[in-house]
């Protein structure tokens, strides 16, 4: 007989099972058929048909290869464009990689940086990888506690207390997944302080950048002094629809690149050719398609907020991303109490605010990637439930 | 920011004053002023439903007529544009360019019925030249909508 428990690896079996994934175990069940569900974290919107057409284009002729490591040069070159282009960031091509999925770029980032010991700065709420990829690398992760009285987003002071010697990077994830936070420039300016004299790299999740309403969005990379210690994760499932093509990508300084590329190298060898090929049309013809759903967000946005506020539900009125992370403290349950009645007792689903960390109790999250039909649906359903409160 | 108003209803007429008038930022009275105001300068037109009469029992068949007329001094197509749409069986008239002069959309029970609207009523307008009528045989889009396909939503719980 094999011990599995001994055979596996304790910190892999030491990390917690994601709380989302929990969650989405419950609905997935056949009896949660009649449940409407505000709980994806990807857009409706199918991939605009130039782009899929180009994937199936470079199917149809062949193009069937492997590519370069860091991705095909045409694709790393209109990459630099795009950033450069959109959020007036200057990268070389030679200094994007080409990853499976923006997932993939923050692993390569933290695994090519993080050694046993070193601290690296979470802010929560947020997506749930930073913190057991930080692990896997012995790494430990300093949670910083983001509040909905500083519209979730980090402060100074937080980041000043958070900091000590052993840091080794910041994750920075805005806009954010879950609770719709973005940071501007004038606030990303006065974090900048803290970390230009120090070996802290920024590890920036700017996967919604596309997604900023009211406003421009703001990488910490285009800040003075902070491009040599930023790496800027970032893909195309989000904005351009494309979460199961994927397809991510990094931009780093090339002597972080250099040793990323190798830990890509030797684990991945190359995102998927297909999907390359789709995104290069993606990134020279999809200007136009990321503006249409942008303004479909933004419009379904106004829509949810509004919504949740007639019922009596206080929110933060988010600003980035597709979600919205009301706030239900005031309900007197927990977060999980809170989504599992509404699911049980209104079927209605909506992720626990304790699946992107500790911080989210009090909170959850709903996402607006959805049709204003089914949203004003779900939004009724929550509506009868908290009148039962 | 008009056209954009226009795209939405277009896209989707059962949305409400008021859930627009949240979705643009507007007042709710602005909202159902302005509508008020494309009504009444013809820039809206009515409201219908997208139906795919494929899935019910309703028999029918669709045609479309490429018409040759001779045009008249003092009103070119229009006089004879307008004795042909007011037929109820004409669903679309379009002035064309090319080959022919008009296109005619028309709808008709069965083909016997449309032959017998298009020998009996069109191709006896005194400035008709000739007809030649092509049947539909599927309709796969019409106004954006793509028939025979239902929208599901198939993302299933996955992603974070
Ligand atoms: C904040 C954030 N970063 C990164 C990702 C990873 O996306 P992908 O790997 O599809 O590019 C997600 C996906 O949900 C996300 O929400």
């Amino acid at each position: 007989m094999i011990d599995y428990t001994s055979v596996l690896s304790k910190t892999v079996t030491g990390l917690k099972k994601s709380g989302i994934r929990k969650f989405f175990d419950l609905l997935n069940d056949e009896s949660m058929k009649d449940v409407v569900g505000l709980t994806v974290g990807q857009p409706d919107f199918v991939t605009p048909w130039h782009i899929r057409e180009a994937g199936i284009e470079s199917l149809q002729k062949g193009k069937t290869y492997y590519s370069p490591n860091a991705g095909f040069t045409q694709l790393q070159f209109e990459i630099s464009a795009y950033l450069k282009r959109r959020f007036d960031l200057s990268y070389r091509p030679e200094e994007t990689v080409v990853t499976v999925g923006g997932s993939e770029a923050i692993d390569l980032a933290i695994r090519a940086i993080v050694e046993p010991g070193d601290e690296v700065i979470v802010p929560t709420p947020s997506f749930v990888c930073y913190d057991p990829i930080v692990r896997m690398c012995g790494g430990v992760p300093v949670i910083l506690e983001t509040k909905m009285e500083n519209n979730f987003k980090i402060t100074p002071e937080e980041l000043k207390a958070a900091i000590t010697d052993k840091t080794k990077m910041l994750v920075l994830p805005y806009p954010n997944n879950p609770t719709g936070a973005i940071m501007t420039r004038e606030e990303l300016e006065a974090l900048a302080p803290l970390l230009r004299d120090t070996n802290i790299v920024v590890l920036s999740d700017e996967i919604y950048a596309e997604m900023t309403y009211d406003g421009e969005h703001c990488s910490i990379a285009s800040l003075d002094g902070m491009w040599e210690r930023t790496v800027l994760a970032s893909g195309f499932s989000k904005a351009y629809a494309m979460t199961g093509w994927r397809l991510g990508y990094l931009a780093a300084p090339a002597p972080l690149v250099e040793q990323m590329l190798k830990i890509h190298q030797y684990a991945i060898m190359c995102a998927p050719t297909t999907s390359q090929f789709a995104a290069i049309e993606a990134l020279k013809n999809g200007d136009d398609d990321i503006r249409t759903m942008v303004e479909e967000y933004d419009r379904r946005r106004r829509y949810i907020y509004e919504g949740l506020k007639r019922i009596g539900i206080d929110c933060f009125e988010p600003k980035g991303a597709f979600y919205i992370f009301p706030d239900i403290r005031k309900f007197g349950l927990s977060s999980e109490e809170f989504c599992n009645r509404l699911l049980y007792e209104h079927r209605c689903a909506i992720v626990p605010g304790t699946a992107f960390g500790d911080s989210g109790e009090g909170f959850a999250r709903i996402s607006y990637a959805y049709s204003v039909k089914h949203i004003t649906e779900a939004l009724s359903r929550i509506e009868a439930f908290v009148k039962t409160l | 920011m008009m056209d954009k108003f226009l795209k939405l209803l277009e896209d989707n007429a059962t949305l409400t004053p008021e859930q627009l008038a949240v979705m643009c930022k507007k007042e709710v009275g602005d909202i159902k002023k302005m509508i008020e105001q494309y009504e009444k300068d013809g820039v809206i037109l009515g409201y219908k439903t997208m139906i795919d009469w494929d899935k019910t029992d309703r028999e029918y068949v669709t045609a479309l007529i490429e018409v040759k007329i001779t045009p008249q001094r003092d009103r070119g197509f229009d006089r004879v544009a307008e004795r042909i749409y007011n037929f109820p069986e004409v669903q679309n008239l379009y002035l064309m360019s090319g080959g022919y002069d008009l296109a005619v959309l028309i709808e008709g029970k069965t083909m016997k019925e449309v032959a017998y609207f298009v020998a009996q009523k069109l191709a006896t307008i005194e400035d008709v030249i000739s007809t030649a009528t092509h049947f539909v045989l599927r309709k796969y889009k019409d106004k954006g909508v793509i028939y025979g396909v239902v929208d599901v939503d198939e993302r299933g719980n996955c992603g974070q």
